[in-house]
């Protein structure tokens, strides 16, 4: 409620701001700038720097009311520091009314207080710089108005830098994700070391959370992640290549305009379905079948089995790869089958020799994109693949993906201090290295592809 | 000179002819796979689910006798919420069957009704406290097991019941004197997550798609737009714009687990911002949608004429007036196009929505943003990890709402596509 | 003689039309072989709805060049295309009537296009070499069809066609390298380098040289010139100074129908119909 009204109050001021600047303007002559251009200004420079300020409430809570709370609760109890994340998550739940089971541990008590508290106070000194900038800005404006101010400058100016920081939001994002995975990474390197999880072919994460806790300790070699992520999505690729390609190609060579009509729609509702359906799909329809399948022929498949959910994803990535394909197999241009045609080579002839060498560039780039899906789809194996870290090369068997444990291990609370949360970070640092190279790679090939047909 | 088509060639060519239509064939076969995993697709969400819009009810006569409630008509609502409420509808169904005696025969009888029964009564009592002594008549869900037989009896089809013999006699006898009946189930929609199947719906996590959509619209749509303006209209061909470019291109292919990632450790972490919130879940999915809606919108920038730029210029309007005066507009139907696309695909997203603790069992409709909620795709995936039979037709009906939802989207993006390229010409 | 050649071309662009009976270059040599090989008989094509040849009926002579000329969207160039069916890409493209290709109708069920434009092979526009090495180009029609007996034999047949074109002396050196990287002249000689490779009888050219500059049209020319002691060439062309220069018969279109076909002299000098006239003197066009 409380920032709603001062959203109200930061919008009325601007407002006022920009008004009375219009109003100004309005009653003089020999004017710069249209009048309008005077209210922008003045509203602008009421709004931005609220704005700027306004931006502290992002990292109040882990520059200030995080610290305060928890030195004053760890001099308070001997918490171990461990924990420190946990019990912070669990006093923010109480204090917000989340957590609905009751405690009576006073220093638990103390602890919400003095969050409410701290948080109270952070909360009213943000509002007040947030006004006294506000009106220092309404008045440093309104002082400096004179008929000659070149108000449409100025709006201008402020307007191309709110663009540019508009694109940088993009830059900084990009740079978040690589802070935070790098960050949580190294952490995680301290406590394991990196040898074994590049190279250990031993995964169990399941970890004390708290020292009391009996538990096993984990053991954290990713190579059987990979190994299932490999052959999982390789599987996927297996029916989404063949299928996704000679669909492309009829499409783009021989369907008639009508059939191209339904079927690219219908592709694209085959691409727009969300992975979670797949995944339900996978999970309750699919993998039951291989299951009474193999059964029949006499074999044993996991009712998680790797075949399943790789199965599913090729059928999840075929309109990926036909509707890129079509594309730069539509971009050949027509000379290049004109002239295989009239050497009377068959259409087949055409497409085969002359049409697909000339699109394999962008062909090649849109079967690396494909892959780089089907290595970071999640839900599906998330629900149809198992939890079980195997490492084999066979599709009956359930294997484990990186993105599975990804999921898994963050689903639900969890402590920033232990191995077994920071490996998540680990693993998504790995996901994000590689399909940032397999991306890298196809766009590299696909300029080159451009290149030649400028 | 003359090529005489000699035997062997006439051979060759006929091969060659053969060669030709087996490709063709292969194209035809990739294209009837990819069809029927389609309809399969579809056809078996449909046959699962359909039955979810459909709710068996039982209407029971309940005597809410002042004795068996232990509450009087001028109890507080304290008072209220200890009433025995369990204890009238069970009686209400005694009733039904006096036959019945047996301490466990009695507890297989009040199985066949829903837990929703007794919420219904006490909603009832606090909103109505002069109705006690009366008899009222209430229509409540039967339980999931119930309600799953009944339908499976309808279609015929066969599956292992849960409900015994006697069970199921008892139901048939209700059947049969029109007591229990299948009706449109309007709770699906209406109602939030609920540990019995019967009772548990997607109006919660609707409203918590909606909300988490509209927050996700809100940041990505201006961000986007601005940024696509300034890379478009302003910024020099220089180092920086490159980089800012590749990286909105590689931004666009990371997957969405990682935007979890950033998700729960800056954003839940650092900004502090409330977990399992549709607020959080907002700003995740905008940060994934930004690079589709600025690859979007440049493209659509990329396509206005030069000519009007120029046009523009020559009149005296500065680069701002002209863009936002003149490309802009042109530019509008492009963007709006691929801001619809990418918010199709927000919708769709689950990954990142689990990891900032939107997966929370929420059995309230969110009233704000700031309310802990799941969203639709959430709720599928929830659904589909239970066990209990009763939530598989929810699970699949669930998926039914989501592609209607998306079909709408897509249809919209069309249709402002093809109204602009009308208005061109 | 390309000298020659390219200064007739310039004044040609000065001059223009009025001195066009002048043009009659030294080229015209005797014409003796008059076998028909190409016949066309009432033939109509529709697009669709639109009629874009009428009753269009030519004979074309063994080992000559037919020069086919006319304003833009006369019909020109799809009359060529029906010669060899190259209009059989076009869905809603339809054609009646009768082209016979050595008395045997080439659109009879029986006719399977793909051996039918082995003995007609097409010079487009536009050079469209193939993004591999000239030597691939080269080899494609002979590869495909299964001419060459052994990798000795597809060489000769390959430098034999690019002799033959002109272009051996030029490219030995690269044939290994990507065709892309040749220049618009030799790219397009290599096309036609690339259709004489699998021996055709008849070699359609679609305006071949309207996206070269005047010398490699020269060369171009030339190529035609001593082509025409082994092959049927009809050529489509906008220019009538190259109808002039390189043609024994030429055949006037104009709105989707043959008006005129005769001796390339007698339609330059003498034209029996008006249109023609017209045409040729720059009255329209």
């Amino acid at each position: 409620m409380s920032s709603l009204l001062t959203f109200v109050v930061a919008l009325s001021l601007t407002l006022m701001s920009g008004l009375r600047g219009w109003h100004r303007a309005k009653s003089k002559s020999n004017l710069h700038s249209r009048p309008i251009y005077h209210g922008l200004n003045h509203g602008l420079w009421v709004a931005l720097p609220m704005l700027a300020i306004s931006s502290l409430w992002l990292i109040s809570d882990s520059m200030i009311i995080k610290p305060s709370v928890l030195s004053e609760l760890t001099q308070n109890s001997k918490v171990l520091l461990k924990d420190t994340d946990f019990r912070y998550l669990e006093i923010t739940q109480i204090a917000n009314g989340l957590l609905l089971t009751h405690t009576d541990d006073a220093n638990t008590l103390q602890a919400v207080q003095s969050y409410l508290q701290t948080k109270e106070n952070t909360d009213t000194f943000i509002l007040t710089m947030l006004l006294v900038s506000g009106l220092l800005g309404f008045r440093g404006v309104n002082r400096r108005f004179k008929e000659s101010t070149p108000a449409r400058e100025q709006v201008e100016r402020i307007v191309k830098i709110v663009l540019a920081a508009s694109s940088a939001v993009a830059v900084l994002t990009t740079a978040g994700i690589v802070m935070a995975l790098l960050f949580e990474t190294l952490r995680f390197f301290q406590q394991v070391p990196f040898t074994d999880f590049l190279f250990g072919t031993h995964w169990s994460p399941q970890m004390a959370i708290r020292a009391d806790q009996a538990g096993s300790s984990g053991a954290f070699g990713a190579i059987p992640l990979f190994v299932g992520t490999l052959l999982i999505a390789s599987i996927a690729m297996l029916i989404a290549v063949p299928v996704g390609l000679y669909s492309a190609i009829y499409l783009a060579e021989y369907a008639q305009p009508k059939l191209r009509a339904y079927a690219k729609p219908a592709l694209e509702i085959l691409a727009g379905i969300p992975t979670v359906v797949y995944g339900f799909f996978a999970a309750l329809t699919v993998a039951p079948m291989i299951v009474d399948i193999c059964r029949a022929a006499g074999l044993s498949a996991s009712s998680e089995s790797a075949l399943a959910a790789g199965l599913v994803m090729g059928i999840m990535i075929i309109p990926f790869v036909s509707s890129l394909s079509e594309d730069v197999i539509s971009a050949v241009p027509q000379s290049l089958r004109d002239g295989s045609l009239a050497m009377g080579a068959t259409k087949a002839e055409t497409i085969r020799k002359v049409v697909l060498p000339s699109a394999l560039p962008g062909i090649v780039s849109a079967l690396l994109l494909a892959f780089s899906r089907a290595i970071g789809e999640t839900m599906i194996v998330v629900m149809a693949a198992g939890l079980a870290a195997n490492m084999t090369a066979n599709p009956l068997e359930s294997v484990t993906t990186i993105t599975a444990q990804i999921v898994t291990i963050l689903v639900g609370d969890q402590s920033f201090d232990s191995p077994k949360t920071l490996s998540a970070f680990a693993l998504g640092l790995t996901l994000f290295c590689f399909t940032l190279l397999l991306n890298i790679l196809a766009l590299r090939v696909v300029r080159k592809y451009r290149e030649q047909y400028a | 000179m003359h090529n005489e088509d000699t035997l062997n060639q006439k051979n060759r060519n006929r091969s060659r002819i053969l060669a030709d239509f087996r490709f063709r064939a292969y194209g035809i076969l990739g294209l009837v796979i990819a069809g029927s995993a389609l309809l399969f697709l579809l056809g078996n969400i449909f046959s699962t689910g359909y039955s979810a819009f459909q709710q068996t009810v039982i209407t029971l006569e309940i005597n809410l006798d002042e004795d068996r409630l232990g509450v009087t008509s001028t109890a507080s609502p304290e008072e209220m919420q200890e009433a025995n409420v369990a204890k009238v509808v069970k009686q209400s169904l005694y009733d039904l069957f006096p036959e019945v005696k047996k301490r466990k025969e009695k507890r297989d009888l009040t199985k066949l009704i829903s837990l929703g029964a007794e919420l219904d009564v006490r909603d009832m009592l606090l909103l109505k406290p002069e109705s006690i002594g009366s008899i009222i008549t209430l229509t409540v869900p039967v339980s999931s097991d119930a309600d799953q037989y009944y339908k499976a009896t309808l279609t015929g089809e066969q599956f292992k019941s849960r409900l015994k013999e006697n069970q199921k006699q008892w139901l048939q006898t209700l059947i049969d004197n029109k007591q229990v009946i299948i009706k449109f189930n309007i709770d699906f929609f209406t109602q939030a997550d609920s540990r019995y199947p019967e009772l548990a719906g997607i109006g919660g996590a609707v409203v918590g798609t909606i909300y988490t959509l509209l927050i996700c619209l809100m940041i990505s749509f201006p961000l986007g737009v601005a940024a696509a303006i300034y890379l478009e209209e302003f910024s020099r061909d220089s180092f920086m714009t490159r980089m800012v470019e590749a990286n909105i291109n590689n931004l666009a292919a990371v997957p969405s687990v990682i935007f979890g990632l950033l998700g729960l450790a800056v954003i839940l972490n650092i900004f502090g911002m409330p977990r399992s919130t549709p607020l959080a879940g907002g700003i995740v999915l905008a940060l994934m949608t930004l690079p589709t809606i600025i690859i979007a919108c440049r493209s659509a920038i990329k396509t206005v004429p030069p000519s009007i730029r120029e046009a523009g210029m020559a009149m005296g309007a500065s680069p701002i007036q002209v863009t936002f005066h003149h490309v802009m507009p042109a530019a509008m139907s492009g963007t709006l196009t691929g801001t619809i696309i990418g918010l199709a695909q927000a919708l769709g997203e689950t990954a990142p929505l689990l990891m900032i603790g939107m997966v929370a069992f929420i059995a309230s409709v969110p009233g704000v943003p700031t309310d802990p909620a799941t969203a639709l795709p959430v709720q599928i995936y929830l659904w589909a990890e239970s066990a209990e039979r009763g939530f598989v037709e929810k699970t699949a009906a669930a998926i039914m709402v989501i592609i209607v939802f998306l079909i709408v989207m897509n249809l919209l993006a069309v249709v402002i596509r093809n109204r602009t390229r009308i208005s061109n010409k | 003689m390309p000298n020659n050649n390219a200064s007739a071309s310039n004044n040609m662009n000065e001059s223009t039309r009025a001195s066009i009976p002048s043009l009659q270059t030294t080229r015209k040599s005797a014409t003796n072989s008059t076998q028909t090989i190409v016949r066309a008989d009432n033939v109509n094509v529709f697009y669709g709805n639109t009629q874009a040849l009428h009753d269009v009926s030519i004979d074309i002579q063994e080992q000559q060049i037919t020069a086919l000329i006319g304003p833009s969207g006369c019909g020109k160039s799809t009359f060529l295309r029906c010669i060899n069916r190259m209009n059989d890409v076009i869905d809603e493209c339809k054609i009646t009537g009768q082209i016979t290709l050595n008395k045997e109708d080439i659109y009879a069920p029986s006719i399977d296009v793909v051996s039918l434009r082995r003995k007609v092979g097409m010079v487009f526009q536009k050079p469209n070499p193939f993004p591999k090495s000239i030597f691939d180009n080269i080899a494609y029609g002979p590869r495909i069809h299964g001419i060459a007996e052994d990798k000795d034999d597809l060489e000769e047949i390959v430098v034999n066609s690019l002799n033959k074109a002109g272009l051996f002396s030029e490219v030995k050196d690269r044939l290994h390298n990507s065709a892309l990287g040749l220049s618009g002249g030799q790219q397009q000689r290599l096309c036609i380098a690339r259709a004489i490779a699998i021996n055709p009888e008849v070699l359609l050219m679609d305006e071949p040289c309207s996206a070269l500059d005047p010398i490699a049209t020269n060369h171009v020319e030339d190529l035609m010139w001593e082509l025409k002691e082994n092959y049927t060439i009809i050529i489509v062309t906008h220019s009538m100074q190259q109808a002039a220069r390189v043609s024994q018969r030429t055949g006037f279109f104009h709105m989707g129908s043959l008006v005129e076909v005769g001796q390339t002299e007698q339609i330059f000098q003498n034209p029996v119909d008006k249109r023609t006239h017209d045409y040729i003197t720059g009255r329209f066009g």
